[in-house]
């Protein structure tokens, strides 16, 4: 199958004098190369497979199999080589086909074979399997081991998503190679020695890695399972179609896997710009949300207290009666949108037409928790162009937490050297131990923090040395953004030549800011009108306000005092129980379109199974909506919304009303509110496998100040800020800047947001003991 | 302690040139006080008294062969190291663990400072800024020895900063290993050093000089290579050239063991001094014990191919020895006379490389082990001859094409010279399978001897009939 | 006990100062280990991983390649009996035969009261003097049963607790490098010179 080893995507190149090009001989075909290039990635480009285990074009090579020998002529007659290590050379002839590499290749076959269990037809991977492949393609075909095989505990679970069989495993050292090599945690290893070599963790220490699902991918038996995929198909009852994951705006390229019209399996495709083949676990594992059976999956209207299901005609007809309503009775600014980062580039389309038909000019796709969409007419950057920069600059959240596969590349690029980071951040993020500056600054401070490290000699010489990327996002969700767009403009003051790579993360947030759904950073005014009874018709479009927006006193408000709400949505959240009518919408993997990555890269969505119920594609709604509202926006079908978006102003600067912190009481602690890889999200919570990962509400202090304060580590606290208070479980975590205090975003527990307030520019709490 | 020294190793016979054991016949050999008395450090005034770069033509001119195994001249070693490129670093291979070999622990627990100042002379030669002495972990004494004499060579001044208050200045860091022979193999000694697990890093990309500890360009030096350079610094390349031939010059060590009388170390003359020499010589071995017949020896090493007495008159020459079938490696002679049970012996070397096999290669990593079982059987006489036939098999996996071995008259065979190819990362695959391939050609009347046709004993039966012992 | 005692702590400080990179440390750290426990504990381990800057699977991954390290107890004395060639042609199989009837145990597991645990080793360069043996990796040189014998009622005796300390202990003198006469480690990206001795030329 394709899929499991998915090899880069070539970038031809034109035929110019190269002075890294040779040129050698593959089986008496020539084969044009590259200087470094190893022989098998450039027999990769010929019909001619060397098979192969331990290889992966995105790990450096360790020889290890031993399966990918070849002969290469030298002077004293051919020479036997492993074709993932040994380099092409000019003039180089290399034979893959001969007697002798034969007979070297089915003896290395028999060897792996000799101990494995061939249980392939109840193997997950069977059908897929690499091993199983070039047994029958390049093995010797009967197997003359007679001795007693290795014999370990079957499958152990070695997170609480991925199980290892020792017995199948034919140690290439993929995973562990992973493990350190790409995703920095090292948390499986080789054990033992010679025959008894096995891949274990440490007794009490999972691999509870966020990319623990790529070994699973890359595993070339089926020696590692996940849990959320084991006994679940066959993989030929498989069929499967390339997308784009975008349960982050990184955009990483997938493949959806389904059988019988049931989504089972994303893998991980290699896109050479953005995700080199990696995916994250919840990136991976929320197929499942899709299968949930917590989803729309018909029209819903209120009838008092509770939801009756109905036809579409008389849901949409309902609708478009509200909007009917409050436009004539309120004028167009009495309606408003919220969201859309969820949909397809296409939906968000389709929505900007209707809203621009009917004068709606009250519409955002982010929830009060971003930074103004203006960022993205900054100056711009891509993900390579941040990997190859001298400098980067990360003015952003965790990325390893928010982007997660943005972190992998990064990460890759500060260990290869390639790129320094200087890094702003209240907190140790998962870059900071790769990072060439690690910068803290108290929420607020960030201005402060970015001018003297600009004043600092070595910083600047350091900038100074060539491209800088900005990496921008909104780090703290109890703090006025304000002080990151200063703290930017700073930095652009300074070097106006440095680019942008705007870190906004919900999936589709730039698709729909292109597509005219946002603008600035309106959803506050939006929320602050509709608490002030100004709003009569609101529209979710796949957003959540009470789940999202952290002001939580002022989303309870608004959706209190919208007099109509209008969800289209695909799962029952916290919001939609307020709604008026609910539009049950196709989820991912039920339609298809494109989508905008954080880059501005348009990437593939596709359709892969039929739409759960009666639920449509956004577009649809919108386009029938407008049908029913006399409002037609001229959409026979999706290809009426491919048109590219006109391109945007470029601004150098953000808008910046330039706030400042007041000082901090030295009692208090400065409240820093950030998101995990795992919270309450709604695609995490309904995909089982994944769902009990979050950590938990929580608050997180610095050792010495939980020391000053004297209260009980693992006990309850009381937090509170102004006059109010919520209580939360104290944890220590030194990686938790002296001063501040650190509460995860959106978790199971106590809900922070309590304490939050759009209008604060920053939050001071006190904690204390309970007792 | 006084039990150590109750079977000293007969290093003292004959009236030959002594380079590296000549302190050996004091009892406080190891003690810096004994070391200065005998001319201690005073290779290292004179190779500080000259130009780092007319230190290492003083080692070149001497072809010092490497005596880790591969015979590789030191001087020229240092010299593929790339220009430039800082910091570099020493790595002295003190892992000895060969079957057979048994020559630098006494290097190191007898003359812990001769090492030292061999050390200290190729850190001047070669600008090698940091040195790293591995010792194996099992030699307890060697380790202890070592660390006082360096506690002792710190005080004085011939270690450290300004070292006899010159600019030269290096550290010796005294490490040690856990257990593992193939970290002998210097890319799997340069990982161990590292802290990793003792596997083999594929040469190339990862040749040492230019791409060893950290990355940097590294020396890897076997103790008794670097144990020559005090003695080839004070008496020069042409005294040291005088000794042996033209292309293996000086001196070796070679332990010989087994059968013979007097099993024992000796300082030999290099390229010069035979097998029958070794063995039969009064000066050396004095002969096959009980004066039997002698069946064969291995002749560098339990990785070497075997020869028989036919190779008796052979000398200690790579250029002979090669073209004869085995090598010399690392100078350990292991004798076996006409009672070996040759199967049995054969056993105990190719479960030595399935036991020490890194588990990287497919190959030495199940190959290896299959060997051994399958030889298990036919020494308990539970094997068939399909069982032999498949050993050749599983070999011809590891080393595909001819595997060298030794000329017999007896049997008419011709010699297959050294070397084998190889389908594996480093010569323990390939070693499992050396003892096999040399008994299977050499006796295998012995293996038929011991197999039924075609069926498989069952294998409660076989039980009982079960045979063999080494010797 | 199993994490490192503070005065431990302090020697592996030492110890990882003197590598450009502490990972280095991590086998010498993992005898210090051993010699304060005996066997290297899972604590311990994780102690080390701390000490090092890795994690506990690397550290276990890297020292349960290596015959040395024991993760359980094993007896007070380790004997060690060779059996690669020159000690098999010399009997070290009847010597393992006599040791197992003797001790009333099988190799690779240890007597009931603790003292000692018998082991099959490979070949421990001593092969002239075969066969041999050691306990906690002190040699014993052509050892016959019957020398084998008096070496067990020693070790029983308590005879020998002068000359072999206690399993885990290796050397009995550890190098020390003194603050005034030592040059230091440094970081292999650090340094960009060839060293002072070579006044500037190249060094071959
Ligand atoms: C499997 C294997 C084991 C080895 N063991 C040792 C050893 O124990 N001691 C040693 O000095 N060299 C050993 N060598 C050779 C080393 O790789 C290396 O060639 C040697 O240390 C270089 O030093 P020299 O040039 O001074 O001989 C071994 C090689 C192999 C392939
Ligand atoms: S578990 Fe799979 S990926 Fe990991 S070493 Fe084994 S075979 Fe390779
Ligand atoms: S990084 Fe983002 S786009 Fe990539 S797999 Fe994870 S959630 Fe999906
Ligand atoms: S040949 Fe054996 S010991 Fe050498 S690297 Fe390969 S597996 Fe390891
Ligand atoms: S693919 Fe080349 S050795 Fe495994
Ligand atoms: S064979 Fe036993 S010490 Fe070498």
């Amino acid at each position: 199958m394709s899929t499991t080893e998915s090899t880069p995507d070539q970038v031809e190149t034109e035929v110019v004098i190269d002075p890294n090009a040779v040129s050698l001989t593959i089986n008496g075909k020539t084969v044009a190369a590259r200087k470094g290039e190893l022989i098998i990635a450039a027999a990769d480009r010929t019909s001619d497979f060397i098979p192969r285990f331990c290889y992966h074009p995105r790990m450096k090579p360790v020889g290890m199999c031993r399966q990918c020998l070849v002969e290469v002529e030298g002077p004293r007659g051919p020479m036997m080589v492993v074709s993932c290590m040994t380099p092409v050379a000019d003039g180089q002839v290399v034979h893959t086909e001969t007697e002798q590499v034969k007979k070297a290749q089915e003896g290395i076959l028999e060897l792996l074979l000799a101990n494995h269990p061939l249980d392939c037809p109840v193997c997950d991977k069977g059908g897929e399997c690499p091993l199983q492949d070039q047994a029958f393609s390049h093995g010797p075909g009967e197997s003359r081991y007679v001795e007693e095989k290795r014999h370990y505990e079957k499958p152990i679970a070695i997170s609480d998503l991925v199980f290892l069989d020792r017995e199948r495993c034919i140690l290439c050292d993929r995973c562990t190679r992973f493990a350190s090599e790409v995703a920095g945690d090292p948390l499986i290893s080789f054990t033992h020695r010679g025959n008894n070599t096995q891949i274990l963790t440490f007794p009490d220490e999972p691999f509870a890695s966020y990319f623990s699902g790529n070994t699973v991918q890359i595993c070339p038996v089926g020696a590692l399972t996940a849990k959320p995929y084991r006994f679940k198909a066959r993989p030929w009852d498989l069929e499967e179609t390339q997308s784009t994951c975008t349960a982050c705006s990184v955009g990483c390229a997938t493949v959806i896997q389904s059988s019988r019209d049931q989504v089972l399996r994303y893998q991980g495709h290699d896109n050479d710009e953005v995700n080199w083949g990696w995916l994250c676990d919840r990136g991976r594992f929320n197929f499942e949300s899709v299968n949930s059976e917590d989803r729309f999956t018909t029209p819903l209207v209120r009838v008092g207290e509770s939801f009756v299901p109905t036809s579409w005609s008389s849901a949409l007809e309902a609708a478009a009666r509200t909007i009917r309503l409050a436009v004539s009775s309120k004028g167009a600014n009495s309606v408003a949108i919220l969201g859309g980062a969820r949909l397809a580039n296409e939906d968000a389309r389709a929505w900007a037409m209707l809203a621009s038909k009917l004068g709606i000019t009250l519409h955002d796709a982010q929830l009060d928790d971003g930074l103004s969409t203006e960022v993205f007419n900054l100056p711009q950057a891509t993900i390579n162009d941040a990997t190859s920069a001298t400098t980067v600059i990360l003015l952003s959240p965790d990325l390893k937490e928010e982007l997660p596969v943005l972190y992998l590349r990064l990460r890759d690029a500060a260990t290869k050297n390639r790129t320094r980071i200087i890094e702003f951040t209240t907190k140790a993020s998962g870059l900071t131990r790769y990072a060439w500056k690690s910068v803290n600054y108290e929420p607020g401070a960030q201005v402060a923090a970015v001018n003297a490290a600009l004043n600092d000699t070595e910083i600047a010489a350091q900038l100074g040395k060539g491209n800088v990327v900005v990496v921008l996002g909104r780090a703290n969700l109890a703090e006025s953004s304000d002080f990151t767009a200063q703290a930017y403009n700073a930095i652009a003051a300074a070097f106006p030549a440095a680019t942008v790579l705007p870190v906004l993360r919900r999936g589709n947030i730039r698709g729909a800011a292109t597509a005219g759904l946002t603008a600035g950073n309106n959803a506050r005014s939006i929320l602050t009108a509709a608490s002030d009874g100004h709003v009569e018709c609101l529209i979710l479009l796949g957003a959540d306000p009470l789940s999202d927006v952290p002001d939580l006193d002022l989303a309870r408000r608004a959706l209190a005092s919208a007099h109509n709400i209008i969800a289209v949505e695909t799962f029952p959240t916290a919001s939609t129980l307020r709604a008026d009518v609910v539009l049950p919408a196709a989820a991912y993997a039920e339609r298809g379109g494109t989508t905008t990555n954080l880059e501005g890269r348009v990437l593939p969505l596709s359709q892969k199974i039929t739409a759960r119920g009666t639920s449509r594609p956004d577009w649809m709604i919108a386009t029938e909506l407008a049908e029913q509202l006399g409002a037609d926006i001229d959409v026979e079908s999706i290809d009426d919304l491919t048109a590219i978006d006109a391109p945007s102003e470029i601004l150098q600067v953000l808008s910046v009303v330039g706030s400042s912190a007041p000082e901090r009481n030295s009692y208090d602690l400065r409240l820093v509110v950030s998101r995990k890889m795992y919270d309450n999200a709604v695609s995490t919570v309904t995909s089982p496998s994944i769902a009990h990962l979050s950590i938990g509400a929580g608050i997180y202090l610095n050792s010495r100040d939980i020391e000053r304060i004297g209260a009980p580590v693992g006990k309850d606290v009381k937090v509170s800020a102004s006059s109010k208070s919520v209580i939360l479980t104290l944890h220590a975590d030194d990686s938790v800047l002296k001063g501040t205090a650190w509460v995860p975003f959106n978790q199971p527990g106590t809900d922070i947001r309590e304490l939050l307030n759009a209008d604060d520019l920053i939050v001071d709490v006190r904690v204390e003991n309970l007792s | 302690m006084t039990s150590t020294y109750a079977h000293a190793p007969g290093f003292v016979a004959g009236d030959r040139p002594k380079i590296v054991t000549s302190r050996f016949e004091f009892a406080d050999s190891y003690t810096i006080e004994r070391y200065l008395a005998t001319n201690g450090y005073a290779g290292l005034r004179a190779a500080l008294s000259q130009p780092a770069a007319s230190v290492h033509d003083e080692v070149r001119n001497a072809t010092v062969l490497g005596r880790g195994g591969a015979g590789f001249p030191a001087g020229t070693k240092w010299g593929l190291t790339p220009q430039e490129v800082w910091p570099r670093y020493l790595v002295v291979n003190g892992d000895e663990s060969e079957p057979g070999t048994y020559k630098d622990r006494l290097l190191m627990e007898r003359d812990p400072h001769q090492l030292i100042e061999g050390c200290l002379i190729a850190c001047y030669a070669a600008g090698l800024s940091r040195c790293f002495l591995y010792i194996r972990g099992e030699m307890a004494l060697a380790q202890e020895r070592m660390a006082a004499a360096l506690n002792e060579a710190y005080a004085a001044g011939f270690v450290g900063k300004n070292i006899l208050g010159t600019k030269f200045s290096v550290d010796i860091v005294l490490h040690w290993g856990a257990g593992a022979y193939v970290v002998g193999e210097e890319t799997a000694l340069i990982e161990s050093l590292e802290g990793n697990r003792g596997m083999p890093r594929l040469k190339p990309p990862f040749f040492p000089a230019a791409n060893g500890l950290y990355g940097q360009p590294t020396i890897v030096n076997n103790v008794e290579t670097l144990a020559n350079l005090p003695w080839l610094l004070c008496n020069g390349s042409e005294a040291y050239t005088a000794i042996g031939t033209k292309t293996s010059p000086g001196t070796r060590m070679v332990a010989v063991s087994g059968h013979v009388k007097r099993p024992g170390v000796f300082e030999i003359i290099n390229g010069v001094t035979t097998f029958r020499d070794l063995l039969y010589g009064e000066e050396f071995c004095g002969g096959i014990r009980n004066d039997n017949k002698l069946k064969a020896f291995v002749p560098g090493g339990g990785s070497a191919p075997w020869f028989t007495p036919d190779q008796l008159d052979l000398p200690f020459e790579a250029s002979q020895v090669g073209p004869a079938g085995s090598m010399l490696g690392s100078g350990a002679i292991m004798v076996m006379d006409e009672t070996t049970d040759i199967p049995a012996a054969a056993l105990t070397l190719t479960r030595f490389y399935a036991h020490e096999s890194c588990g990287k290669c497919t190959p030495c990593r199940e190959g290896g082990t299959w060997l051994e079982r399958i030889l298990t059987r036919v020494v308990e006489g539970t094997g068939t001859d399909a069982d032999l036939d498949q050993l050749v098999e599983v070999g011809s996996s590891i080393c595909p094409g001819d595997f060298p071995h030794a000329s017999n008259a007896d049997l008419g065979l011709a010699a297959v010279p050294f070397p084998y190819k190889m389908t594996t990362i480093c010569f323990v695959g390939p070693s499992a399978y050396a003892p096999v391939h040399s008994a299977l050609t050499l006796f295998r009347s012995e293996f038929e001897a011991r197999v039924t046709t075609r069926k498989r004993i069952p294998v409660t039966a076989a039980a009982s009939s079960a045979t063999g012992h080494a010797s | 006990m199993s994490r490192l005692t503070d005065a431990n702590v302090a020697i592996a400080y030492e110890i990882i100062g003197r590598y450009p990179r502490p990972k280095s440390a991590l086998i010498p750290i993992l005898h210090l280990a051993q010699e304060q426990d005996g066997y290297v504990a899972q604590d311990a381990m994780k102690h080390i991983a701390d000490l090092v800057g890795v994690t506990s699977a690397e550290v276990f991954g890297t020292a349960s390649f290596y015959e040395m390290f024991k993760f359980e107890p094993v007896g007070k004395y380790l004997l060690n009996i060779c059996g690669t060639m020159s000690c098999a042609l010399m009997g070290s199989e009847e010597l393992m035969h006599h040791a197992e009837k003797r001790l009333g145990i099988k190799a690779g597991s240890t007597t009931p009261d603790g003292l000692i645990t018998l082991e099959h080793a490979e070949c421990q360069a001593a092969c002239t003097e075969a066969p041999c043996l050691q306990v906690n990796y002190r040699y014993r040189f052509k050892m016959t049963p019957a020398e084998l014998d008096t070496l067990i009622d020693d070790l029983a005796a308590g005879k020998l607790a002068d000359e072999i300390p206690s399993h885990g202990v290796l050397a009995t003198v550890r190098q020390h490098i003194p603050a005034d006469r030592g040059v230091g480690a440094v970081a292999p990206e650090k340094v960009n010179e060839s060293p002072e001795w070579l006044d500037g030329k190249s060094a071959l």
